[in-house]
């Protein structure tokens, strides 16, 4: 039919128009992986050329010079026990908000909510002093507790959202059954919050993982915490325009979460979709 | 349900379950928070944090009478918000429009537009710091647009530009995400019955898709504002609020005078403010697109 075959012309126009779209988008990946593998007189001659000879001496120099190994290792510890830590205290917290809703329990969600809109900027300079005098600074317990207090807000209100779905049925028989309440949380309810724990779990671990100025001010002085952007600022900033060495560091440092992205894609980007709209 | 443990048991289970919570957000948020509005009206610097003292209404007089480059930075984030917002939704939107189409490649190009937004701002800026001085130079040469033989990121226009298009370029994807679980749910008995009473394709986009998605469109609006009126990681690593302070974003402002110029009180009273102006906008904003929200 004329119609169809229409249609199916219009169908293949937008394919091939998104797809260009879509390697305008890749682009600067391009250039970054190209020209990291050059050396700098090649780069700074055609920066859109394909190498002459593929050397990884770049890389080898770099992986040494910005401690590769040191910075994704700390990446990896920090955001780990933050995003366990989150996921456990702002469930245990949303359960106890949505059972209980006494006057001070319904007020203290109103302030998780409402301090979501507060900017790091607005607490990061008294959370130093505060940070100080508890001897939080420098070390990985500090930093873990700042993403918990920061991360929480968000992750109570997900949880908060999701466990008003929960029926309250499936717990009283478990009462009934003598399990105390904490049994009751752990056992019956928490296995049914897996879905909106998976999106808690990937919107802090993207935020945390990317994170810098926090752990600049936390644990910016303690050189064996160093996290992957803070390795990458340093780096930059003793050796500007050695752009051989700072690319491989690049691609270096954007692989492991692109390469997380890519396994779990399908759990990031339903959690991303689901823990929108609940807004 | 609790008649067990009765009073007792009941302020145990509090306290265990919102204990840990509520003391890591206190001290955290809360306290901090609070402390800043005292810190505003001292004069305290970064070497001895233990030192403030008392300046009354100093930091805000110098802040509204002597300082242009806080305004500068004020009016340089509402423009950047104002352009990257509209760029970034309308984009987004299109790629949903176009990505919920029956296209062969539709999963992968949804990866594609997708993958920038799990790299931070900080690289970003770095990779994009080269393609717009280095990239940009070698594509100008070959094809001689005048476009890409611009000096990138040495003015403050292009650096101006420079931001809008990262920006848009990394948070496109995030926004098409939740633009697309929108337009899946838009029943398609209203599109076709729009279509039987004579609407063109925009007809009905505009008329029916636009009305039912108005919560995801709130949703894009409030975090695509509040990003990019908090921009800051992508400020540092790309063009350094430079030339000059020609690019300096409201966060950058405060973080040079705090981090830089160690003026503690004079950024805490900045932040405060910042606060405010962020608050005013994003609830503004709510207000405004949840009265045009309709029922499926």
């Amino acid at each position: 039919m004329n119609r169809d075959r229409s249609l199916r012309y219009r169908l293949a126009g937008i394919e091939i128009f998104a797809i260009l779209l879509a390697l305008l988008f890749l682009a600067p990946f391009y250039f970054v992986l190209v020209n990291s593998l050059k050396t700098l007189g090649e780069i700074l001659v055609d920066a859109a050329s394909l190498p002459e000879a593929y050397k990884f001496t770049n890389y080898s120099r770099v992986w040494d010079m910005i401690r590769f190994p040191t910075a994704l290792r700390n990446s990896i510890v920090i955001t780990a026990i933050s995003v366990a830590g989150i996921v456990t205290i702002s469930s245990m917290t949303a359960y106890r908000l949505v059972r209980r809703p006494t006057r001070f329990n319904n007020l203290l969600f109103l302030a998780f909510i409402s301090s979501m809109i507060i900017p790091f900027q607005s607490v990061m300079l008294q959370l130093v002093r505060v940070t100080s005098i508890l001897e939080l600074r420098g070390d990985l317990l500090g930093i873990v507790v700042c993403y918990l207090g920061f991360g929480l807000a968000l992750s109570v209100f997900l949880f908060h959202g999701f466990i008003k779905g929960v029926p309250l049925e499936i717990e009283e028989a478990a009462v009934m059954d003598g399990c105390s309440p904490y049994g009751v949380f752990w056992r019956i309810v928490f296995p049914l919050l897996k879905p909106i724990a998976v999106t808690v779990v990937i919107l802090n671990t993207l935020w945390i993982w990317n994170d810098y100025l926090l752990p600049v001010l936390i644990i910016g002085s303690n050189k064996d915490l160093t996290t992957i952007p803070l390795a990458v600022t340093r780096f930059f900033g003793q050796y500007t325009k050695q752009w051989d060495l700072a690319l491989a560091g690049l691609a270096m440092s954007v692989t492991p979460i692109v390469v997380l992205f890519l396994l779990l894609q399908k759990h990031i980007v339903e959690g991303i979709a689901s823990g929108s709209v609940k807004g | 349900m609790t008649k067990r443990g009765g009073k007792s048991g009941e302020w145990l289970q509090q306290l265990v379950f919102v204990g840990p919570g509520l003391i890591a957000f206190s001290i955290i948020v809360l306290v901090p928070f609070l402390l800043g509005f005292y810190y505003s009206f001292t004069e305290w610097n970064g070497l001895d944090l233990n030192k403030a003292h008392w300046t009354g209404m100093d930091n805000l007089n110098r802040i509204f009478m002597r300082d242009d480059k806080f305004w500068a930075a004020f009016g340089f984030t509402l423009r950047f918000t104002a352009v990257t917002v509209l760029a970034s939704n309308l984009l987004a939107f299109l790629l949903a429009l176009m990505l919920t189409r029956a296209l062969k490649t539709r999963n992968l190009l949804r990866t594609v537009f997708f993958v920038p937004n799990v790299i931070g701002g900080i690289l970003l800026g770095y990779i994009w710091q080269f393609i717009f001085t280095k990239g940009f130079k070698t594509i100008g040469e070959m094809t001689g647009w005048s476009f890409f033989e611009q000096p990138w990121l040495g003015t403050a226009g292009t650096g101006f530009w420079g931001l809008v298009i990262v920006f848009v370029w990394q948070s496109a994807g995030y926004m098409m995400v939740i633009y697309i679980a929108a337009l899946t749910g838009v029943p398609k008995d209203m599109l076709e019955a729009a279509t039987i009473d004579g609407a063109g394709y925009w007809q009905s986009i505009r008329k029916v898709t636009l009305p039912l998605i108005m919560p995801a469109i709130t949703v894009c609006l409030f975090l695509t504002i509040s990003n990019a009126f908090k921009m800051f990681d992508l400020n540092l690593s790309l063009t350094k609020g430079g030339p000059g302070t020609s690019t300096q974003s409201l966060a950058y402002n405060i973080y040079a005078e705090a981090l830089v110029n160690n003026r503690y009180g004079l950024g805490t009273a900045k932040a405060m403010l910042f606060f405010l102006a962020v608050s005013l906008i994003a609830v503004t904003q709510v207000w405004l697109t949840k009265r045009k929200e309709v029922e499926a």
